[in-house]
């Protein structure tokens, strides 16, 4: 059996207790500290832990006790999943990893007393710092739009109660009606997640409102893998779905949550439910500890250490970094990188060259699954694409399906890599 | 521990059925012993069900899985059993139907020569897909057929970087496995690397194990190896 600090702390508690160990053990003991508990952060707690084996002190600063995964959330509005089936908790990374977990709210960094600042009351300190506070939006980027509005036009771009209301509206609508979304610009987290969002709602309404309609208002030109979503469209849900691109004015619109209108370069479109996805930038803590340039806090392409400040670490959507999507995925693989680094600095384990992946799976129909990737390493500049590959428009079912049932299996795989 | 020596006795049957795999075979000469097979099966463009069910896309199809075609309860029963069509089941389909499966109705004695089989099957490999639409657990991915120079198995990789790297393994494969996504640990050493290089030269099929292949250097592979040879 493995010797873990569970079962170290479990078997010498009564003699730590009488000797007054804690103390002495404490002392000089580094400490980490991870802001944000997604699949940047979670990952990147479990990492140090398991792999410093209690040599380094880990402390995850994560409000929510149960996560609800952003990624698979659209199979959720699709009726693929149950919000439960979404829902991780972080009982393990406490149990098995000795994690200790603080479910608060980080409001504020000082970088030169190295703590960080609780909503809640009280201040931990650090060694090493490592933000992964994922998304928030950029205000005013929807005309009509502010976070007042997300109980009547949802975002639902972060996972959780958000998601289930935009389904709950979608479920709402009368018969015939019009489902809009307003898709972000460039860049944002998930770059097909609109788009298999779409796709989703376009089968919750085959199924339930066939004659309903669907409005993609989208300020792009491009997105991500178009060509094998306008296939799907065409295929699954014909007639069904309108993409407004710049070109027709979806680079001016506005909405009024009131009334329930989007207006599209003047033209008034009364819509039933409405999904707007707004412009987005780093969680807020980000440029609070001031680590983003712009909406956005760039990193050394080599640790993710933050470019303002050496002994803090950015992973994930919040991060500028080069040619990595924004997503769990990509968050995830960042994690490991930073892990070994801070590992190495604080312990003199031996650090490894940076490599990074990502692969963004969609579903676009039951059973229709399609998947880009790419492998990414650092260079001077920034982190890299260095290979990469997609689905191909014409695949037959059983690729697609077993691209679904891959799909499947790597979000088994990286919530269980993420919450032990 | 239990589970373990589980896991690697299930990994180790399914590696020798993959690797005992006959060798594909050449679809030109597979035409000319597919006019014996003609008679009742359809293949190609336009194909439909004759006397027997036609072959188009037969690789990875259920036994008795097209719902237009009677089958025989034998093979209907095979089917529910799980048994899919792959280069090795055809294999020994053809060789012997009556003896693979007492029931079928199809009336044909078998093909005796492996050589003939390979080449029939290969054959009706072209009209099943292309071939990046094979699965790659499919032993139509023809690994065996992949070797590997004994100086790149010979390396003695570096279990402590092969931990690190394992991390980008573990964004998805599961220690005992998931939907779709098989478990790697505890594989042979040699099994391993032999994979991996076969991801690498693009003679296993599968895109996001190509990329991921396609990156690591021969000391990266055999780190990796030794790792998950027993990751603990």
């Amino acid at each position: 059996m493995k010797l873990n600090r569970r079962t170290f702390i479990g078997t010498t508690a009564a003699l730590a207790a009488a000797m007054s160990a804690p103390a002495v053990m404490g002392q000089g003991k580094p400490r980490v500290v991870i802001i944000g508990g997604g699949a940047g952060g979670a990952t990147a707690a479990r990492y140090i832990a398991q792999d410093s084996a209690g040599a380094i002190d880990v402390t995850l600063i994560e409000p929510q006790t149960t996560y609800y995964t952003c990624f698979f959330s659209n199979l959720y509005l699709g009726g693929f999943k149950e919000i439960s089936d979404l829902g991780h908790s972080y009982a393990k990374l406490a149990s098995d990893f000795g994690i200790n977990v603080i479910h608060d709210m980080a409001a504020g960094v000082d970088r030169t007393a190295k703590t960080v600042t609780l909503a809640g009351g009280g201040t931990v300190a650090y060694d090493k710092l490592i933000v992964s506070p994922g998304i928030d939006f950029v205000d005013g980027s929807v005309p009509g739009w502010s976070l007042d509005a997300q109980d009547k036009m949802p975002h639902a771009y972060k996972g959780g109660t958000q998601v289930e209301l935009l389904k709950a509206q979608i479920m709402a609508m009368p018969a015939g009606g019009v489902f809009a979304m307003v898709a972000p610009p460039n860049p944002y987290r998930c770059p097909p997640g609109p788009y298999e969002r779409i796709s989703m709602v376009g089968h919750l309404l085959k199924v339930n409102n066939p004659t309903a309609k669907i409005l993609l208002v989208d300020p792009k030109e491009k997105y991500s893998k178009q060509a094998l979503f306008e296939e799907g469209w065409e295929k699954h849900y014909p007639g069904m779905i309108e993409r407004i691109g710049p070109d027709f004015g979806a680079s001016n619109v506005s909405v009024d949550p009131a009334a329930m209108t989007v207006t599209i370069d003047g033209t008034v479109e009364k819509v039933d439910a409405c999904n707007v996805i707004p412009a987005q930038k780093a969680g807020m803590i980000a440029a609070a500890a001031g680590l983003t340039d712009g909406n956005w806090a760039p990193v050394n392409p080599g640790d993710m250490s933050s470019k303002m400040d050496p002994d803090v670490y950015v992973l994930g959507d919040a991060t500028n970094q080069g040619d990595m999507p924004k997503s769990g995925f990509s968050a995830n693989s960042q994690a490991k990188v930073c892990a070994n680094t801070v590992r190495g600095a604080l312990t003199g384990s031996r650090v490894f060259p940076a490599k990074y992946s990502n692969t963004c799976w969609s579903l676009i129909a039951p059973n229709d699954g399609v998947k880009v990737g790419a492998a990414y390493e650092p260079t001077d500049e920034k982190i890299a694409s260095v290979s990469s590959f997609i689905s191909q428009t014409g695949e037959d079912a059983a690729l697609r399906q077993a691209t679904y049932e891959e799909s499947e299996g790597w979000y088994t795989g990286i919530t269980t890599d993420m919450f032990g | 521990m239990i589970r373990s020596t589980l896991a690697l006795t299930c990994l180790l049957g399914l590696w020798a059925g993959l690797s005992q795999a006959a060798p594909l075979g050449d679809p030109e000469a597979g035409k000319e012993v597919y006019k014996s097979c003609k008679g009742c099966h359809e293949v190609g463009e336009g194909a439909g069900n004759g006397v027997g069910p036609h072959l188009n896309f037969v690789f990875g199809r259920k036994a008795a899985g097209l719902e237009d075609f009677r089958y025989s309860k034998s093979l209907e029963r095979a089917g529910v059993a799980g048994l899919e069509w792959h280069a090795d089941t055809l294999d020994a389909y053809i060789e012997d139907p009556r003896g693979f499966a007492s029931g079928t109705r199809m009336s044909f004695r078998g093909l005796k020569d492996p050589q003939d089989r390979a080449n029939v099957i290969a054959y009706l490999r072209l009209y099943s897909d292309n071939p990046a639409n094979i699965p790659e657990a499919d032993p139509t991915a023809r690994m065996s057929e992949y070797t590997v120079d004994a100086a790149l198995l010979a390396i003695d990789g570096d279990r402590e970087y092969g931990q690190y790297l394992s991390g980008e393994c573990k964004a998805c494969h599961l220690s005992d496995g998931a939907d779709g996504i098989p478990s790697i640990v505890y594989w042979p050493e040699d099994d391993f690397k032999v994979a991996l290089y076969a991801y690498k030269s693009g003679q296993r099929l599968h895109p996001v194990m190509q990329m991921i292949a396609s990156r690591l250097g021969d000391e990266e592979i055999a780190a990796l190896a030794a790792y998950f040879e027993n990751p603990e």
